[in-house]
């Protein structure tokens, strides 16, 4: 086939329950393509010279290498392809922002003038993932031999996750301590079901196990177990514990009851599984009109999860315009079918409370655009008198989140900067002490389950070589003598 | 997994268990609680921790049914494990010589009181207890208060037992009396908390109170649990539980626990029907 050809392929849909039946429901929303559609996208790949896919990707899986598996029908050569630089495909090929990675650069997108034209390269990588998870003969790596090194990572989402993957395969002892009672972070109480079922994720964790990762869970670095006695018990440690404190607007009667952050929504509907109450006993407020502050996936999940918990309206209000949304293009997208309606260039300015003390309505100011602010941004300017009330019975605040202060605070020898984050070194992950590497949110502040992974696997590489050479001044030299690891 | 060692019950509705939960009864200081999760499908319930024993590996719970978990628990026994017990959350009590102190418990209240007492009492504070409760069966652990106060004085707001009053009669009872008070702690529930507060500001007296809003993962992460104090906004797991009473927001905080009340009746009334099917 040539690249005329190739061209020539439409991109393959991926089948989607129907808006109306899934806001009834918990279910994923694409339902992922078929052996056939996965080969057809695949074929679509133009196989470029220089792979700005690959470039775009930030742990460097080598794309035109497993699409040109699939294009062959070689499912499991493309799932190893992908398992060399990405452990949790089941989860990347459904929660990465594609859009503005991977499938950015696409010569094919650019060729049609229309990124939503690049090959589908998370459709495909999510294809293999949940092939080989229903062959239910997952390949599991080969080990190395035991280097009889222990290792702690404190928190199981994303970062923590990679870290563990990359360890136990490089014969490191590796046990996994989580806060919660279950593992996954971020992937378990954060992200809903209907964008990625919990199944994936305890499937993930399980493979872990599999390969002998001992997963603590409800253990609280910080609390149940200090920093100082866990660097006396393992040899090098990595804090990947996220950014887990919810940020609040600061406006007048944000603490009136039906006023939540995202994450106490969201947790209680994901991780406690509220949707299914009383069968489960967590409750969750299910409100007929609700209001999203917030432009980013977090506030699409809420936005959305509100329909699915019976709310008759579900606003979006945000004070930049629809081309500044953080979401991904596919989130926006559901979240308009399903019916949330998207209140742009508006921003709250008080919560007003009933007399039971109970929110009844939102002040709402209207904003203008001017110029880009630092974050390249057009800045959303106030436009004067434009103050009006906006009804409303529950209001999710889905405005970002800070690094989570448990560790930082219970551990002041690690170096925090003045967003409360760890301080690491980018190339290695390392932070100010010995051994203790860090990665994810908690340096991040809120970003991306790829970038997440993408630390913990630079963490991962650096801290092999320093259990390795127990260099630390110089580790980053020590890395690149040990030359690249897959 | 955590075995419960014991159960015993010490008033209405009021149970005491022993729980296995080694690394937390070596580490635990006053102050600080656990949360708790039944069973698979359980709710994360925060509860203060009322003793520990290091040596046997073991935490003490003093819990008074009020919903569907901790119904459930109370038909638990010796054996039963709890699917988990996290800890210990919350920053612990800030611990020194104060002075004179008067302690003031009330109700259940008593129970999160008591290893504060105990610590205040070795650090050479001089205590005077006030163990309230609404009738003399509500009163719990009057012995162990007993044994670390130099003064423990029972009241009752129908006079059951002991003094007839409210704990607010009894911190004007004791600045009668010519105490100088240097410091107040008061545990219970949060109304008592807010006149106990009201009482202090008026006299001039530091008081330290320790709030129990709803929370979810106890680690900072919901912000359920926020509560004003003073002009701020502040996360009782990570900032609290205990606060400067003088500067808590006490009506919005009473306001906040009532959130899900009619959920919370739903999941009782469930429970109990199930429970009956299952007969």
């Amino acid at each position: 086939m040539d690249a005329k050809e190739r061209l020539a392929i439409p991109p393959q849909p991926m089948p989607e329950q129907s808006p109306h039946e899934r806001i009834g429901n918990q279910r994923e929303v694409p339902q992922g393509y078929g052996p056939e559609a996965a080969m057809k996208e695949a074929c679509r790949c133009v196989r470029c010279k220089r792979p700005f896919c690959t470039e775009g990707c930030p742990v460097g899986i080598d794309i035109p290498g497993f699409l040109e598996a699939v294009e062959k029908g070689d499912f499991a050569l493309g799932i190893r392809i992908i398992k060399r630089r990405n452990v949790l495909p089941a989860v990347c090929g459904r929660v990465c922002p594609q859009e503005a990675q991977c499938q950015l650069g696409c010569t094919v997108g650019k060729f049609h003038h229309d990124p939503t034209k690049s090959v589908g390269i998370g459709k495909i990588e999510r294809f293999l993932a949940d092939w080989e998870r229903a062959t239910g003969k997952v390949e599991m790596p080969t080990k190395a031999a035991p280097t009889g090194r222990k290792i702690a990572v404190v928190g199981s989402g994303p970062a923590g996750l990679t870290v563990a993957g990359d360890m136990i395969v490089l014969g490191h002892s590796v046990t996994v301590f989580e806060a919660l009672h279950k593992p996954g972070g971020v992937l378990v109480y954060g992200i809903p079901e209907f964008r990625l079922p919990k199944e994936i994720v305890s499937r993930e964790a399980e493979n872990l196990k599999a390969l002998g990762v001992e997963f603590r869970l409800s253990t609280v670095v910080g609390r149940t177990y200090p920093m100082e006695e866990v660097l006396e018990d393992f040899d090098a440690v990595f804090i990947g514990s996220g950014a887990g404190l919810p940020k609040f607007m600061g406006v007048p009667g944000e603490n009136l009851l039906g006023v939540f952050s995202a994450n106490e929504y969201l947790t209680r509907a994901n991780l406690m599984r509220a949707f299914d109450f009383p069968a489960n006993d967590t409750p969750i407020f299910r409100g007929r009109k609700v209001i999203t502050v917030g432009g980013g996936n977090v506030a699409m999940d809420c936005a959305r999860t509100a329909l699915r918990m019976g709310a008759g309206r579900s606003l979006i209000v945000y004070r930049r315009s629809e081309t500044e949304l953080p979401a991904r293009i596919e989130e926006v997208h559901h979240a308009k079918e399903e019916g949330v309606e998207f209140h742009l260039l508006q921003a709250p300015l008080e919560l007003i409370g009933d007399e039971r003390g109970w929110v009844s309505g939102m002040k709402i100011e209207k904003m203008g655009l001017g110029e880009p602010d630092s974050s390249g941004r057009r800045r959303p300017i106030p436009i004067k008198g434009s103050e009006f009330v906006e009804e409303t019975d529950s209001v999710l605040v889905a405005i970002g989140n800070s690094p989570n202060p448990l560790i930082p605070s219970s551990y002041p020898a690690v170096e925090t900067n003045r967003w409360g984050g760890i301080v690491a070194n980018e190339a290695t992950g390392q932070t100010s002490v010995r051994g203790v590497f860090a990665g994810g949110d908690i340096v991040l502040g809120a970003a991306t389950v790829i970038l997440a992974m993408g630390q913990g696997r630079i963490a991962a590489r650096a801290m092999h070589a320093y259990l390795l050479t127990g260099r630390w001044d110089d580790l980053e030299q020590a890395v690149s003598a040990q030359g690249g690891m897959q | 997994m955590h075995q419960i060692l014991s159960r015993e019950t010490i008033g209405p509705d009021v149970c005491r268990y022993v729980v296995e939960a080694p690394e937390i009864a070596r580490r635990r200081k006053p102050g600080q609680f656990v949360i708790v999760r039944i069973c698979e499908g359980g709710e994360r319930i925060p509860l203060t921790i009322a003793d520990a024993d290091p040596q046997a590996g073991t935490i003490t719970l003093i819990v008074q049914t009020v919903g569907k978990s901790t119904l459930q628990m109370s038909r638990m026994g010796p054996g039963d494990l709890l699917a988990d017990v996290a800890g210990p959350l919350g920053r612990p009590t800030h611990i020194g010589n104060f002075g004179t102190v008067v302690c003031v418990a009330g109700g259940i209240g008593a129970a999160p009181l008591f290893p504060i007492v105990q610590a205040l009492h070795l650090a050479g504070s001089r205590i005077v207890t006030l163990l309230c409760a609404r009738n003399a069966d509500l009163l719990i652990m009057e012995e162990d208060l007993k044994a670390v106060s130099d003064e423990l004085i029972v009241m009752t707001d129908d006079g059951s037992r002991g003094i007839r009053g409210l704990s607010t009669d009894g911190i004007r009872m004791l600045v009668d009396r010519g105490l100088a008070i240097d410091h107040v702690f008061a545990i219970g529930p949060p109304v008592m908390m807010k006149f106990v507060c009201k009482l202090t500001g008026e006299l001039g007296i530091p008081t330290t109170v320790s709030l129990n809003p709803i929370m979810i993962d106890g680690t900072g992460m919901c912000g359920g649990c926020r509560v004003t104090v003073g002009d701020a906004t502040k996360f009782a797991c990570v900032d609290g539980p205990e606060f400067d009473g003088l500067q808590v927001d006490f009506d919005e905080l009473i306001r906040r626990l009532g959130a899900y009340k009619d959920r919370e009746k739903e999941a009782l009334e469930h429970f109990r029907s199930d429970c009956r099917l299952g007969q």
